[in-house]
């Protein structure tokens, strides 16, 4: 369950990689934030970011943005290779911690100031707010902006520079969900288009909902690296939980079922349903109890993990390669 | 917003130089982010009014500044308003100005946690450094423009413009004394801009911490404690602040430009140290550690040991290039720079009174300064010198002699107490044809030159 998933030589072509790292290392001073680092992402592929704090996310898209070079290892950026900090082609943009704006200025303002710092004019920005769902307060100060505004105006920002490669940090903290329907809309936009994006997660539900690849840190390295689908896929046994019309009998035919484990752990049924029964097993032989408490006339009413498959994952991947959780992150 | 194919040929690599239009369109936005906040609006705009404002009152106050440089000549000539106004900010204004706008350019980013936007958005730290430097200094030229241009108006439309006394007593015609008083704004620039790169340092070595944006300001007030303190002149003429004060010799005849050029050398030299110190300490942050709050322990061996280094050189520099020695204050000085502003203050008084014309050379004027009662030497700053001086009026041969007592600062500024006879310096006022004025002999100001060489009676 918590063995580490090795990852396949990639099958893509290096010409349509637009960012292609091989045994990235990055320490400061004694410690580790990048152990061998690898990582491939196709033209137009929204490639998610996912680990534990501390597990390396934010240094490795530092490093993506050029803020710092890496201690070792190769890194291609849209073919070029990057050796020094900031030396990045046109076009790779984004942001990490936060998306840095200027809280004296206007929406419209922060923009434009970006956009003249590009030599560009403002013809952008109107389009850039509407697609982010700002227009309303283009001329607010950034001051009175909420978390989730102020990710949608980074995001804004973004777009001002039409970027090939886009990196964000935790683009969907904050988000209410009108702001997160905005945010999902732009970014499939911008994949379909052509332009690669990064982005890094703690919510497994907008890594399944945007990502077509996650690559999966913890302690500096690569646990998993591929397909969201098998990512899930890979996650064998999960804990369930099932409200049946008679918890008795359902008990006496769970503990009879191969490969199934009925759970005891009473602080979880109380937390849950009294009434509920708790299990843990593969799919198969979840299916096998359902198909014998039908047999013995119970009636399953619900049928749910109690932990959604990729977070399941992301947890087993995670649980030894890591080890207690860590404040903040690398 | 659609992406271009990816290909080699097509990708710029950026960052790799600063031309100059790159330059201009960084350093315009770091002039609007200063400019619109609202303290250093407010700022700006005290800077432009304040001095006005107060000039103008003061000047028509019977009770006029006598303790500040100038402050008593604020109701006859508009041009001391202004220099009241250097002096004082000098001391406070332009090094508090210098920590608000230096030394917060670069902390403000750390606050606001918007350095990676502008260095993914600018790709050049060069760039940024050269901006934001570029934009501060800009900022701090305008307040020091605005604290310069508001005195002179204030002081030219409360009082007009009239004869200035310069500090050896001889009378700067106005066309002079706005030459004058001009080049003395253009003076403290200098040091102005070593404060300013002070900030700069500051504002990079600190990050978020205060530290850096009151750098600047508590290294003012350190250099304004010492300036109280007695130490050796070749010390003195080194401090960053002595430029703040160097003014002062262009309002003798001749000029005592010696500490002047001195002290702007001294601030260029620390403005190129401290600039150089904290481009090399920007040019190095790791801007992907989150928890960065300063360099801490390499501000004392990045910043503090150079410059500390930079002011041992100067001082060993100045030593072999000057004669002065000591405090540089002597009683041998003192009684040629009080008989000379005697002299000149005796003609204005002459003229006031409206008595027959005298020359400096027909007075003849001597002084003889003698510091305490004791036998000890005659030299170094204090309040206890005493000194006599005697002139001569033609056609008579009769000796005329006056008493002052003399309040030494250990700059070389003093003030000449008039302690007899009444009818020469012992009064306030002076009956004249007009009424009661002012009498010049009473009280003034003078300026000893510090890096002569000291020379026997």
């Amino acid at each position: 369950m918590t063995e580490t998933l090795t990852t396949p030589e990639p099958l893509t072509k290096p010409e349509t990689l637009t960012v292609r790292a091989r045994g990235i290392r990055k320490s400061f001073g004694e410690v580790v934030a990048l152990d061998g680092v690898d990582l491939d992402v196709a033209v137009g592929q929204v490639h998610g970011l996912v680990g534990p704090n501390g597990a390396g996310k934010t240094t490795l898209l530092g490093v993506l943005l050029g803020l710092a070079v890496a201690d070792g290892g190769d890194l291609e950026i849209l073919g070029s290779p990057v050796r020094r900090t900031l030396a990045l082609p046109d076009g790779v943009t984004g942001f990490v911690d936060g998306p840095g704006l200027y809280p004296s200025l206007t929406a419209w303002q922060n923009l434009a100031a970006l956009a003249r710092l590009r030599g560009d004019g403002p013809d952008g920005i109107g389009d850039a707010l509407e697609q982010v769902g700002l227009t309303d307060v283009a001329n607010d100060r950034v001051r009175g902006f909420s978390l989730g505004m102020r990710q949608r105006l980074g995001l804004a920002a973004a777009l001002l520079t039409r970027p090939r490669l886009l990196v964000l940090d935790e683009p969907a903290n904050g988000l209410d969900p009108i702001g997160t329907r905005h945010v999902h809309r732009v970014l499939t936009g911008l994949a379909a288009r052509g332009t690669s994006v990064v982005l890094s997660s703690h919510r497994m539900d907008d890594l399944a909902a945007l990502c077509s690849e996650v690559t999966l840190l913890a302690a500096g390295r690569v646990v998993f690296s591929g397909p969201v689908s098998r990512l899930a896929s890979d996650t064998d046994e999960l804990d369930y939980r099932l409200r049946i019309s008679d918890p008795a009998t359902a008990r006496q035919v769970a503990a009879q079922t191969p490969e199934l484990r009925v759970l005891e752990d009473d602080d979880l049924l109380r937390r849950h349903d009294a009434e509920a029964l708790l299990v843990r097993g593969a799919v198969p032989a979840v299916d096998e109890l359902v198909a014998r408490l039908v047999g013995a006339g119970v009636g399953v009413r619900e049928l749910a993990p109690v932990v959604a498959p990729l977070e399941a994952a992301f947890l087993a991947l995670t649980a030894t390669a890591t080890g207690p959780s860590q404040d903040g992150d690398l | 917003m659609t992406a271009g194919p990816v290909t080699t040929a097509a990708v710029r690599l950026s960052g790799a130089s600063a031309p100059p239009a790159l330059v201009r369109r960084d350093y315009r936005f770091e002039l609007i982010k200063l400019l619109t906040q609202w303290p250093i609006r407010l700022v700006l705009l005290a800077c432009w009014l304040g001095p006005a404002l107060l000039v103008a009152v003061i000047s028509q106050q019977s009770a006029l500044p006598a303790d500040t440089l100038f402050g008593r000549y604020m109701s006859q000539t508009g041009w001391a308003g202004p220099l009241v106004v250097l002096s004082f900010s000098g001391t406070y204004v332009l090094p508090v100005v210098t920590s608000l706008v230096a030394g917060d350019v670069f902390a403000t980013e750390d606050r606001l946690g918007t350095w990676r936007h502008l260095l993914v958005a600018v790709r050049s730290r060069r760039r940024i450094f050269a901006a934001k430097a570029l934009a501060s200094l800009t900022v701090i030229m305008l307040l020091a423009a605005g604290l310069a241009a508001s005195g002179i108006v204030g002081g030219l439309a409360a009082v007009g413009n009239r004869p200035l006394v310069g500090l050896d007593g001889h009378l700067l015609a106005p066309g002079q004394a706005a030459t004058t008083v001009l080049l003395a704004w253009a003076s403290v620039l200098a040091p102005t801009l070593a404060f300013a790169a002070v900030g700069l340092l500051g504002s990079v070595a600190f990050g978020r911490s205060p530290l850096g944006l009151v750098m600047p300001a508590l290294l003012a007030l350190l250099l304004q404690i010492a300036q109280q303190l007695p130490l050796p002149v070749v010390v003195r003429v080194a401090l960053p602040s002595y430029a703040f004060i160097g003014w002062r010799g262009l309002f003798t005849n001749p000029a005592q430009t010696g500490p002047l050029a001195i002290g702007i050398a001294v601030s260029l030299a620390l403005a190129v140290a401290a600039s150089a110190l904290a481009y090399r300490l920007f040019m190095r942050r790791d801007f992907t550690d989150l928890a960065y709050d300063g360099v801490g322990r390499r501000v004392l061996v990045g910043a503090v040991l150079p410059l500390a280094a930079l002011f041992a050189v100067t001082v060993g520099v100045i030593a072999g290039a000057t004669p002065a020695s000591g405090s540089g204050i002597d009683g041998a000085k003192l009684d040629r720079s009080l008989a000379t502003a005697y002299a000149h203050i005796y003609r204005m008084q002459t003229r006031e009174l409206h008595r027959p014309a005298v020359t400096e050379a027909e007075l003849r004027a001597r002084a003889s300064c003698n510091k305490g009662d004791g036998p000890g030497a005659n030299v170094g700053p204090g309040n206890d010198w005493r000194c006599v001086v005697t002139w001569q009026l033609p056609p008579s041969t009769a000796i005329g002699s006056a008493i002052y007592q003399l309040d030494v600062n250990p700059d070389g500024h003093y003030v000449a107490d008039g302690d007899g006879p009444p009818l020469v310096n012992g009064f306030f006022e002076i009956q004249t044809s007009i009424g009661e004025i002012p009498n010049p002999l009473w009280e003034f100001n003078g300026q000893v030159d510090l890096l002569t060489a000291t020379s026997p009676r």
